[in-house]
């Protein structure tokens, strides 16, 4: 007993150290989702209410009918879904750093960035969520996916990888904010333009000529179009390849600017 | 045995000019310490005395912005990783996760501590049995007594048994009976061989427990010794007298004056109360009673308490709420 936990003093963390450290952290994310199952609230209800809201508001106006409409818009509301689902990492990081429990992770022995991935690694299963209930949702409404099962699956492999991108822009908002309220604040001031300012629910063909340069090169319009050629036709087109190029930029560009800020704090 | 790998067994804490900043506030002012291994050493100090974050430094959970400490011979700075297996820390405000069950927290303390699954999950029971929590173990920290979180968060501290443990007013807002539990869990600790660092408002406490005391005031180390010296050195020992009759009150004064050299006074309670700077002139005293044929009802000599000492050394009483913390400090003597 006493001497499993005799090890070796050594000031250095070893990587496989640093990779049980964060797995630990991941599994007190998901028992605290399990303690307090309303956390995922902003994933199950989103997807849902949005998808039968939007669909049935819209479908007549600008498909003609809701049958034609859901391929457009169950890729579009997959994409607003995930990426608000992304906000809430950082809302969890302020409140978590803000906590007494935080002192005692600083004080033990363990990865300094474990606390911070492993709730980036928790957040798996929120995505998961959002991607099999907007599905369900389309499904029961009569969407039926072109690319079947396995379009179905490969998107979703694309849009959790796609979350994991943005979620260090939250994260970031979560390490820099003051308070857990602010960061919620900023995030949203991101997450509304970036959602709704793209194809996600109209051809951006109709929009005006601001909006649609806005549109066009806004990384979740690619997104959509990238998740629309993949599960109605099972194409891997351009947009893909730009989707995962703007999700790569986000990333080297907001990882290595949270990782900073977040050692500076702890 | 851990200590056995580092530098320095004999010295638990050794820190020199500790100085931190909060922009204009200096929280922290040049704090000295030296703690021998095996003792309990308080840090004593009202509200605000900057208590808290030199443990934070101590710790490395604050850099100092000058002076260095050195945790059984390592540097707090640069071999931090090596400290924090070295201390377990206890804050101020329960450092254990409010979401989760008593069990889970130590579970997953465990197991970032480098215990497999099977370890974390028996070193959980035994501790949870250990501080009486074993029958809350499933249920949500939230939902704790204070009492109850200050046991399960000084049990998170001694999961990997560390030879060092910050307590950070350990029993700040507890009632007299689990204020009692947690000095007798102390004592333990330290019959065990661990060396505690532990900050309190209450004088009582360091009295009780500790074998050094700091004062600290304003961010600095305005008094050190054990607190019998602490006593001593507001220089004072007063014996109280309360004579047959009254009536021979100014003679008795006078004699006080003669034999101790000092202006006595009477007390509320009709007692002849002086201060005494050498506690062996009591027999000279009584003496001069006795040959002046004055004769005594009662007698005694008070040594000061803690709060006079605070008193004498800062200059200013200690927290206003000291009052009440200190009757609480009086029922547990009983």
């Amino acid at each position: 007993m006493e001497k499993s936990i005799e090890m070796r003093l050594s000031n250095k963390t070893s990587f496989s150290q640093t990779v049980n450290n964060s797995l630990t952290m991941a599994y007190r994310g998901l028992l605290k989702v399990r303690h307090t199952p309303e956390q995922l609230l902003d994933v199950t209800a989103q997807p849902i209410l949005f998808t039968l809201m939007f669909t049935y508001l819209f479908g007549g106006a600008i498909a003609g009918n809701v049958h034609n409409y859901l391929p457009v818009i169950i890729p579009g509301i997959l994409a607003q879904s995930i990426i608000t689902g992304s906000v809430a990492i950082g809302v969890q990081l302020r409140e978590d750093m803000d906590k007494g429990v935080f002192d005692r992770f600083k004080s033990l022995p363990i990865a300094r960035i474990a606390p911070l991935a492993g709730a980036l690694l928790a957040d798996t299963i929120r995505y998961a969520i959002v991607t099999i209930l907007t599905f369900a949702m389309g499904y029961l409404m009569g969407y039926r996916p072109g690319a079947g099962i396995a379009g179905v699956m490969e998107v979703g492999v694309l849009v959790i990888a796609f979350a994991w991108c943005t979620s260090w822009i939250f994260a970031f908002a979560g390490v820099v904010g003051r308070t857990a309220a602010s960061v919620q604040g900023i995030s949203m001031m991101v997450v509304f333009p970036l959602t709704f300012l793209s194809n996600a629910f109209v051809s951006v063909n109709t929009l005006p000529s601001v909006l649609k340069w806005f549109a066009t090169f806004n990384p979740v319009s690619h997104l959509i179009t990238a998740i629309r050629e993949l599960v109605n036709k099972d194409v891997i087109g351009q947009d893909f390849w730009l989707t995962i190029l703007g999700a790569g930029v986000i990333l080297s560009i907001f990882a290595p600017l949270t990782i900073r800020a977040y050692i500076r704090k702890v | 045995m851990i200590l056995s790998q580092v530098k320095n067994p004999s010295v638990a804490v050794e820190a020199h000019g500790l100085v931190k900043k909060f922009g204009d506030n200096l929280a922290v002012n040049g704090v000295d310490l030296s703690i021998p291994r095996g003792s309990i050493y308080g840090v004593l100090g009202p509200n605000g005395a900057g208590k808290t974050t030199a443990i934070s430094m101590l710790s490395t959970l604050l850099k100092p912005d000058a002076g260095t400490a050195r945790i059984f011979g390592h540097e707090v700075l640069k071999e931090a990783q090596i400290v924090r297996r070295l201390i377990g820390l206890t804050g101020q405000y329960a450092s254990v996760d409010e979401m989760l069950s008593a069990g889970e927290n130590l579970f997953i303390f465990g197991r970032l501590l480098g215990l497999s699954r099977n370890d974390a999950r028996a070193k959980s029971a035994e501790l949870l049995e250990e501080f009486g929590l074993s029958q809350a173990a499933k249920r949500q920290v939230k939902k704790f007594s204070g009492g109850m979180r200050r046991r399960l968060d000084l049990a998170a501290s001694l999961i990997a048994r560390p030879p060092l443990i910050f307590l950070d007013e350990p029993t700040t807002g507890l009632d007299p009976r689990t204020r009692n539990q947690m000095w007798q869990t102390i004592r333990r600790l330290v019959a065990e061989g661990s060396t505690v660092l532990l900050t309190t408002q209450y004088l009582d406490e360091a009295d009780q427990l500790a074998d050094r005391i700091a004062v600290i005031d304003h961010g600095k180390v305005i008094a050190e010794g054990t607190p019998g010296e602490l006593k001593a050195s507001v220089g004072i020992a007063s014996p109280e007298l309360r004579l047959m009759n009254k009536n021979n009150d100014l003679e008795a004064r006078q004699i006080l004056k003669r034999v101790l050299n000092v202006d006595a006074h009477i007390s509320n309670q009709g007692m002849i109360i002086a201060p005494m700077s050498d506690p062996e002139l009591i027999t000279d005293l009584l003496l001069a009673l006795r040959n002046a044929n004055i004769r005594l009802e009662e007698v005694s000599v008070k040594t000061p308490t803690l709060d006079e000492v605070f008193l004498a050394l800062t200059g200013h009483e200690t927290e206003p709420d000291a009052e009440l913390e200190e009757e609480v400090g009086m029922e547990m003597k009983n």
